[in-house]
């Protein structure tokens, strides 16, 4: 019954998939109001119908019905509740239908606040949409069927990967596909200045909320992901540069590069074409991410598929659209491009620096990311790229980034003025103190390039303050743009110096132990006092009981666990137990008995770890704030009367 | 200067630099390139000397031998045809056992032996690198039968 109804429901909206894409284009060729008029419609039915499948596969993981094939491969009648909510996108058909759902709720949100967006531009907006939807809704109904049957029921299904069962996993997809197809509305944006031959201060007010609002749940869904990583696989790592890791680094690297590009298109008109192409870009990431990730080419807990006709696909799908995209580009690309000269030392001078940086580190990433790819394929070697060469080339490329924030509040929009340079001392002073003294509360920590980096991440965070300071001064309330773009940057301040310190001073220990024995490690005694067998809902474990201390007083007392889950009893998990810390978690993982009570433990000492996600949601705070600034809402009254068209005509005049 | 020259001057030193960089980068990226290797490789001798290289097999059944009292460990890892000894000291994954897949990451030691600063394995009961999987593979198509875990590939 579920299934013959969301098969129903994803053929139905396959077709007004279709009808969204093709009505909409040919009415744009034809000029016929009634055939554009049918874009909105339909993108909010297409929400209303993935939304029903969506509920519908939802109540199937509810029911435990097992005679759904994807059901009983990600569920099991032992799984709590809450993660069997999850397990709907817990596995590749589910993952792809949320990503799905989010296209057609971006689509829908783009119908719903369109009302102001002349009837042209938004129908092709919603039409490329629709393309995008339709080759998604193919893949799911061709090749990745959440609905598919079990020739016979099973009696129990298979469960979730326990990897997979934990708060972290309900949120980060979710999250993270929020901010890949988010910046699908920024693809369908550029690709309609392309085929209107038009861009515009319109255009560029209209897309950069949405983008920034794409941006923040990015930062936010990889930044879930790193904790999870963090605290999930017990190896204590927050980051590492693994290839799925990075499939949503790169789209990240160049959004933040557009989101800059459109600041400096929308106030001085120049970088146009460039931000049309960052667009596309980023979205053409997002999709090779998904391709990567979804295809099985890659070697992780997200790679699902194993099934060649699915890569294909995707690969095709990805080919097709960025290259249509691209050929589109390179069409009609110069009509939007408008010739205006400017100085290198002014703030959409830097802006094009940090663009420039910005998609100079992404393509490291993606270098490192594809290059061992593209060498199996050619089945010449089998190379990998290990951490050391990312952390070579990118630390390197973003230090200068970093500093670079600062300087831009000093150097005004046009042409800088050297004057400004005397607001920078104090900030300067500040942070080269913080710089020098954090070290001191960090054992370990104290070299060079530890100092540089946190010299230049306090100045990120010495700046934004004064930045935010001077705003306060001149108006009484600055906007969320201003105070959000100061809040992102003063997260990133935040992130460098955590990234800093835990990367260059954490402390890790291997050890066997017996119940009794301490360590003395960075400062902490560490006493391991019993291992005892205890019992979950849908696993048995081993929980050790750690108790850490300082100087004879007591600090945290620690429970970490090896779980074996009573469906996969042969797949032992690693449950790590953390005391959180401004300055410093202490971590500790249990990873197997070696006999005569002896635990085989391992022991971290991370300090400021907590700073590079609270750098993150600070990043991810301010991109909200600048994505619901006033003057986007202005912009949209602005355009409903008629004033909205070529702005950009006559630069400043925004500004 | 006029503003051409000025504006020449920049964009030769720009490229200068981006190039500069490119090819430092593509330096340090030659450097920091590992590949993967079979035993058989490995007792061919067909492994680069003193380089780091990842190691791929199957623990050999009965090999495994802890030193009591330390998380010292030796194993011997073997695909279809050879068998490399491998030491490591540390913790081994949760799902490191005798007759399973696992991918080690070090440097040959004198005679013959493989030391391991890292030890991989497989994320799931059925699941396996592609690349051990393919090197598992004999030129029948068949993969060495008396491991359980291969038959679900």
């Amino acid at each position: 019954m579920i299934a013959a109804a969301g098969h129903f429901a994803l053929a139905l909206a396959l077709g007004v998939a279709l009808v969204q894409f093709c009505v909409p284009l040919w009415g744009l060729y034809r000029r016929n109001g009634a055939c554009l008029a049918v874009a909105d419609p339909a993108a909010r039915a297409l929400f209303v119908i993935i939304a029903c499948a969506f509920v519908l596969l939802t109540v199937a993981f509810l029911r435990n019905d097992f005679s759904l094939a994807y059901v009983a491969t990600n569920s099991n009648t032992l799984l709590p509740v809450p993660y069997r909510i999850a397990a709907v996108w817990g596995g590749h058909e589910g993952s792809l239908l949320l990503w799905m759902l989010m296209l057609a709720g971006w689509s829908a949100a783009v119908a719903l606040r369109g009302a102001s967006l002349p009837a042209d531009v938004l129908a092709t907006v919603l039409a490329v949409l629709g393309g995008v939807s339709i080759g998604f809704l193919a893949f799911i109904l061709f090749t990745s069927n959440p609905f598919e049957l079990l020739p016979t029921v099973a009696s129990e299904g298979r469960d979730l990967n326990p990897l997979l069962q934990d708060p972290g996993l309900i949120i980060h997809p979710p999250m993270l596909y929020m901010g890949y197809v988010g910046f699908s509305v920024a693809f369908a944006f550029a690709i309609t200045a392309l085929l209107h031959g038009r861009l515009d201060a319109a255009w560029l007010r209209w897309t950069r909320p949405w983008t920034a609002a794409a941006w923040m749940f990015l930062t936010l869904g990889i930044a879930l992901g790193s904790w999870w990583a963090y605290h999930e696989l017990g190896w204590g790592g927050w980051w590492f540069w693994d290839p799925v890791e990075n499939a949503s680094f790169m789209p990240w690297l160049v959004g933040t590069a557009l989101l800059h590009s459109l600041a400096a298109s929308e106030k001085r008109g120049v970088l146009r074409s460039w931000t049309v192409l960052l667009a596309i870009c980023a979205f053409a990431l997002s999709l090779l991410g998904t391709f990567l990730v979804r295809s099985g080419v890659l070697v992780s807990v997200h790679a699902f598929a194993t099934d060649p006709s699915r890569g294909v696909f995707i690969l095709a799908f990805f080919s097709i659209v960025v290259g249509s995209s691209l050929l589109l580009f390179a069409w009609r690309g110069h009509r939007i491009a408008a010739p205006v000269a400017f100085a290198m030392f002014s703030r959409e001078g830097l802006l094009l620096l940090n663009n420039v940086l910005l998609v100079v580190a992404a393509l490291t990433v993606l270098l490192g990311t594809l290059y061992p790819l593209l060498v199996d394929a050619m089945g010449l070697a089998k190379p990998s790229v290990g951490s050391p060469w990312f952390n070579l080339t990118f630390v390197p490329i973003m230090l200068p980034l970093v500093a670079l924030i600062g300087v831009s509040y000093l150097v005004g929009w046009k042409r800088g003025r050297l004057q400004e340079f005397r607001r920078a001392v104090a900030p300067a002073l500040v942070a080269v103190v913080l710089g020098l003294s954090l070290p001191l509360l960090v054992p370990g920590s104290q070299s060079l390039g530890v100092y540089l980096a946190l010299i230049l991440g306090g100045w990120a965070i010495t700046t934004a303050v004064a930045e935010l300071v001077r705003w306060l001064r001149l108006s009484r309330r600055p906007s969320r743009a201003i105070v959000g773009m100061c809040l992102a940057h003063f997260g990133l301040g935040v992130f460098t110096i955590g990234v800093t310190l835990v990367s260059h001073a954490d402390v890790e220990r291997d050890l066997s132990m017996k119940p009794g024995d301490t360590v003395l490690m960075s400062g902490y005694d560490w006493r391991l006092l019993e291992v005892l067998p205890v019992s979950g809902p849908n696993y048995d474990a081993q929980r050790g009981t750690i108790e850490v201390s300082r100087n004879g007083d007591l600090v945290a007392r620690l429970y970490p666990e090896k779980r074996s889950y009573r469906s996969q009893p042969n797949n032992p998990m690693t449950e790590s137990a953390v005391d959180v810390g401004i300055t410093r978690d202490l971590y500790v993982a249990l990873a197997e008995p070696l006999g005569e009570g002896a635990w085989s433990v391992r022991l971290y000492y991370k300090p400021f770890i907590r700073w590079i996600w609270v750098g993150a949601l600070l990043m991810a705070i301010g991109g909200g704030l600048a994505a619901t600034d006033r003057r986007y809402r202005l912009g949209r009254s602005l355009a409903r009367d008629g004033l909205g068209d070529d702005l950009a005509a006559t630069p400043g005049a925004l500004s | 200067m006029t503003r051409r020259q000025r504006r020449m001057l920049f964009v030769a030193a720009a490229s200068l630099a981006a190039i500069g960089i490119v090819v430092l980068m593509l330096q340090v990226f030659q450097q920091n390139l590992m590949y993967f290797h079979s035993p058989t490789e490995v007792v061919a001798g067909k492994t680069p000397e003193g380089a780091r290289f990842r190691l791929g097999g199957l623990v050999k059944t009965g090999s495994v031998q802890r030193e009591s009292g330390t998380l010292k460990v030796a194993f011997r890892l073997a695909d279809c045809e050879h068998e490399v000894g491998v030491r490591y000291e540390g913790i081994l994954p949760d799902l490191f056992r005798e007759g399973q897949g696992v991918v080690v990451t070090g440097k040959l030691a004198g005679g013959g032996e493989f030391v391991a600063d890292e030890v991989l394995a497989k994320h799931d009961e059925n699941y396996m690198p592609p690349e051990l999987a393919e090197s598992l593979q004999t030129d029948t198509g068949h993969s060495c039968a008396p491991f359980k875990s291969l038959e679900t590939l």
